[in-house]
């Protein structure tokens, strides 16, 4: 009794009330020799929605709780020592009840009481899913009857199925604050379990960096030092050098599109241009580690300097290449919206074109091309796949462009990718790095909006 | 004009000083303005000049995936070392040794290779794949037990990558994985039209694999087919509905204004910190399997949400007012208002963004990596809860494997994904330009 079939059931009774509904208020109509208040196909959607939503949001509950209830109930009824056991050792037996249950390979040798529990967990599984679907069988013959006896000529089906239509638009865009809190309620209670086993201080001033805790009391150099000041350096200096490269090409490139190139030519080099927007970071992360970190590393060489192949420069550099649309098409839009009559003006002047960019036209829209510039560097420092691909892994504190350094977006991910366990303080320290994260970039986007939002209001 | 301030009476000397002041200093400015167009040119040239190097280094690189050195071999199926009891039994049929009879048949054609150390790299030239293609070929058709037939066997990756140039023989020998005996062996084979590059199907049809020759980009196309699926049945109709409420209905409250800030806002976190929410929520909290499709558009859902409420918000905001107003005029009321006149006039510009949406959805890697996409998958996926990998992730993991063929196949790869997004964008072009209306 699979899911979708509880659902597929559900949609053709539902389709079945539309039907009914719709003919019930027709004859009703008729019957009575009344009009209409709505069109008949309102009363279809009035019974097929008052049908459909309880009985789906009782399925869809049920099948929510389902797995944990009938794996509890299957615990209680083991041996009474086994009770008693700690939680991980609960959740592994209950694994294997339920690998038992489905005909999955189980971990340990299949004893009595576990077969005993794994039959235990069928049985409620299958009363479970039984009862389901009575339940809701109960439900939408309730409401069924209830919407057939509520059909009359007079009923207000329009309004009322309308009202359910706004409801679900709100909850809809109720989504998105749904998204934000969860991102924020996760990242704040897995960094609190993080800071009850490193201390906050260590962790956002520490200039020491090695998360690899001990197995073992004798370990060498598995220390376990959370100290984030390293992964934050590095984060910088490689957003500084990709700022380097994407401010004055963007910028420029924005300038020469919005002030000097002919339409023809703005029209074909714009798209060109958003085609590097589009690409996907980790074909930029290919690219630097495939092509770039070679050419410096050699480059480097031939004038006798040891460039390091995860260099900062070539994961900096990569990733100015991406902000440079990012940037100019930004600025494009704020360099077009000063007014022309202050170009003009100071064309009137005498100013030659390059003066009346520079002393009229980048004045009046700083706070615009500020503003996409801190929205590129937020985006610079959440970048993940160049940095993972291209620079490297160890946590070196150096402002030189030529050496590995790392940052807190490859930390997350090497921190997090092939490891199973979620207590140890090395999997919580990716959702404390994640919070300051979340934190840094939205900050910089807040100051970001609210300067282009003050600068839109001054020319509107 | 009397009263107009008149000009202090100059003599000739100064308007002359003036005027070669001037005309000193419009040199310097004009060559100012020279250079700052320059700088512009420049950085628009240099803006170019990337996207020509990323698309050029790409394309050389990727286009010999496309293609694999095969090599026709006659093997004799004898039915001693296949089925010696005579039985065909499909289960003995397919525990048979065919590894050894390719072996038997590549050292029928170069009967001096004696040695077992010779014998191994002889061998090793074709592809352990090429085993399982005679075993299919049995199973499919047991009457070519005991005959003699010729087949076309996948050359192993070394080899593939020294034909098609890329590892030069001049190289010295200890620094390349193919040695000058198996040089001499492949350009013997070469010499009797046995060797031929072939269209390379098992990139397009097989799962991932270790060996770069059996390894295919079908399995993670699939995770990426049911990724997006569920990201486009979960965020596009959820999207359109909050661009509706917000742009039609939404009262102009705080609750709205803390909804529309929350959304922009949204849009701009990094993609990373979605992952980190799909982990603690999806995975650990509600118990979802990892690895899944399912997980992954979730996660990518939520990503693109914003992206298609802000496209269809302005979608919206493009419907003039007073086709609202004639409906309501009509006696409308205000949902069949929106739903009869403004969505259907809205649809092709939400359609549009739904599209960017969904190609920035494929292109995306990092919050995958966090719900364990990431692992090595050979199964080609059947659900959305099996478990998958998708492109983008595939070029990741293969662009961490060491073989030379694997920046070849990468680059392939990268190639597919691209032609995907270029697709997409093309088709949201073609859709707004369409569409168009101007009111």
């Amino acid at each position: 009794m699979s899911t979708s079939f509880v659902f597929l059931v559900l949609l053709i009774l539902t389709t079945f009330s539309f039907v009914t509904g719709r003919s019930h208020a027709l004859s009703s109509a008729d019957d009575q020799g009344k009009r209409l208040h709505s069109r008949p196909n309102y009363y279809g959607y009035f019974a097929a929605l008052w049908c459909a939503i309880p009985a789906f949001a009782i399925a869809s509950i049920w099948m929510a709780l389902e797995g944990n209830i009938t794996a509890s109930l299957a615990l209680s009824s083991l041996p009474e020592n086994l009770q008693n056991a700690d939680v991980s050792t609960l959740s592994l037996i209950s694994n294997d009840i339920r690998n038992l249950a489905t005909g999955n390979i189980v971990a340990r040798a299949p004893e009595p009481w576990l077969i005993e529990a794994a039959e235990n967990y069928k049985n409620f599984k299958q009363t479970s899913t039984v009862t389901m679907l009575a339940v809701v069988l109960a439900v939408f013959a309730a409401s069924f009857i209830w919407t057939r006896k509520k059909i009359n000529p007079a009923l207000r089906a329009r309004n009322s199925v309308e009202r359910i239509l706004l409801i679900v638009l709100m909850l809809c865009s109720g989504v998105a604050i749904l998204t934000t809190v969860g991102i924020i309620f996760s990242l704040i209670f897995e960094t609190a379990r993080f800071f009850t086993k490193v201390p906050y201080m260590d962790f956002l001033f520490g200039l020491e960096w090695s998360p690899q805790t001990a197995l073992r009391k004798d370990q060498v150099g598995s220390t376990g030092l959370f100290g984030a000041i390293p992964l934050f350096a590095g984060t910088l200096l490689i957003s500084f050098l990709a700022m380097c490269v994407a401010a004055p090409v963007g910028l420029m490139s924005a300038i020469y599109m919005a002030e000097y190139a002919p339409s023809k030519i703005r029209g074909t080099v714009k798209p060109v241009l958003e085609i590097l927007a589009g690409i996907p970071t980790v074909v930029y992360g290919f690219f630097a580690a495939l092509t770039v970190a070679p050419f410096f590393r050699d480059a480097g060489e031939s004038v006798g300097l040891l460039v390091s192949s995860e260099s900062a420069l070539v994961a900096g550099g990569v990733m100015g290449i991406m902000l440079i649309p990012f940037v100019s098409s930004l600025s494009d839009d704020v360099i077009r919206a000063v007014p022309q009559s202050l170009r003009e003006g100071s064309y009137g002047l005498g100013a030659t074109q390059s003066e009346t960019v520079r002393q009229v036209i980048l004045p009046a829209a700083l706070p615009g091309i500020v503003g996409s510039l801190l929205l590129a560097t937020s985006r610079a420092i959440g970048e993940t796949m160049i940095v993972v691909m291209a620079a490297g892994l160890s946590a070196n504190m150096t402002v030189n462009p030529l050496e590995a350094v790392t940052t807190v977006t490859v930390q997350i991910v090497t921190l997090l990718v092939g490891d199973q366990e979620f207590d140890s303080a090395k999997t919580l320290a990716a959702f404390a790095l994640g919070l300051m994260l979340f934190v840094v970039t939205l900050i910089l986007n807040i100051i970001a909006l609210i300067t282009v939002n003050k600068y839109r209001e001054q020319y509107d | 004009m009397t009263d107009a301030a008149t000009p202090l009476p100059q003599t000739t000397l100064d308007r002359n000083r003036k005027s070669d002041l001037v005309a000193a200093g419009l040199k310097k400015r004009y060559a100012a303005e020279r250079r700052f167009k320059l700088y512009g040119i420049s950085a628009v040239v240099i803006a170019l000049f990337f996207v020509v190097l990323l698309f050029s280094t790409i394309i050389s690189n990727g286009y010999p995936a496309f293609t694999q050195t095969m090599v026709k071999l006659d093997v004799t199926l004898y039915e001693q070392d296949i089925d010696p009891d005579g039985t065909r039994d499909p289960e003995i049929l397919s525990n048979a040794n065919y590894r050894k009879l390719v072996r038997l048949a590549l050292f029928d054609l170069f009967p001096e290779v004696k040695s077992r150390s010779d014998k191994r790299k002889l061998s090793s030239m074709i592809s352990s794949g090429a085993a399982f293609a005679l075993r299919k070929a049995v199973m499919d058709d047991p009457s070519l037990i005991n005959q003699r037939q010729q087949f076309l066997f996948t050359m192993s990756d070394d080899i593939d990558q020294f034909y098609k140039g890329s590892i030069s023989s001049k190289s010295p020998e200890s620094d390349r994985r193919v040695n000058d005996k198996q040089i001499a062996w492949l350009l013997r084979l070469v010499d009797r039209g046995l060797v031929e590059k072939n269209f390379n199907t098992t990139f397009f049809t097989g799962g991932d694999s270790r060996e770069p020759e059996l390894a295919g980009i079908w399995g993670a196309a699939v995770g990426s087919f049911f990724t997006l699926l569920v990201t486009l049945v979960l965020s596009f109709p959820i999207g359109i509905a909050s661009a509706v409420y917000l742009e039609e209905f939404a009262p102009k409250n705080r609750l709205t204004q803390i909804i529309e800030v929350n959304i922009n806002n949204l849009a701009a976190v990094p993609s990373i910190v979605f992952g980190l929410l799909g982990l603690a929520i999806f995975l650990n909290f509600f118990g979802l399997p990892r690895s899944a499709p399912l997980v992954g558009g979730m996660v990518l859902a939520l990503m693109t949400l914003p992206t298609i409420i802000i496209a269809g918000r302005a979608a919206l905001k493009a419907v003039p007012p007073s086709i609202r107003e004639a409906a309501l005029g009509m006696g409308a009321s205000r949902i069949q208002t929106v739903s009869h006149h403004v969505l259907p006039l809205a649809m092709p510009g939400m359609l549009t963004g739904a599209i960017l949406g969904m190609a920035q959805a494929l292109g995306e890697t990092a919050p995958l990596l966090m719900i364990g996409m990431v692992a090595f998958i050979v199964d080609v996926p059947g659900s959305i809860t099996d478990p998958a990998t998708v492109l983008p992730v595939q070029v990741y993991l293969w662009a961490d494997s060491p073989e030379r063929a694997f920046v070849e196949r990468t680059s392939g790869a990268i190639i597919v994904l691209l032609g995907f997004l270029i697709m997409m964008n093309a088709a949201a072009v073609i859709l707004r330009k369409k569409f168009e209306t101007k009111w």
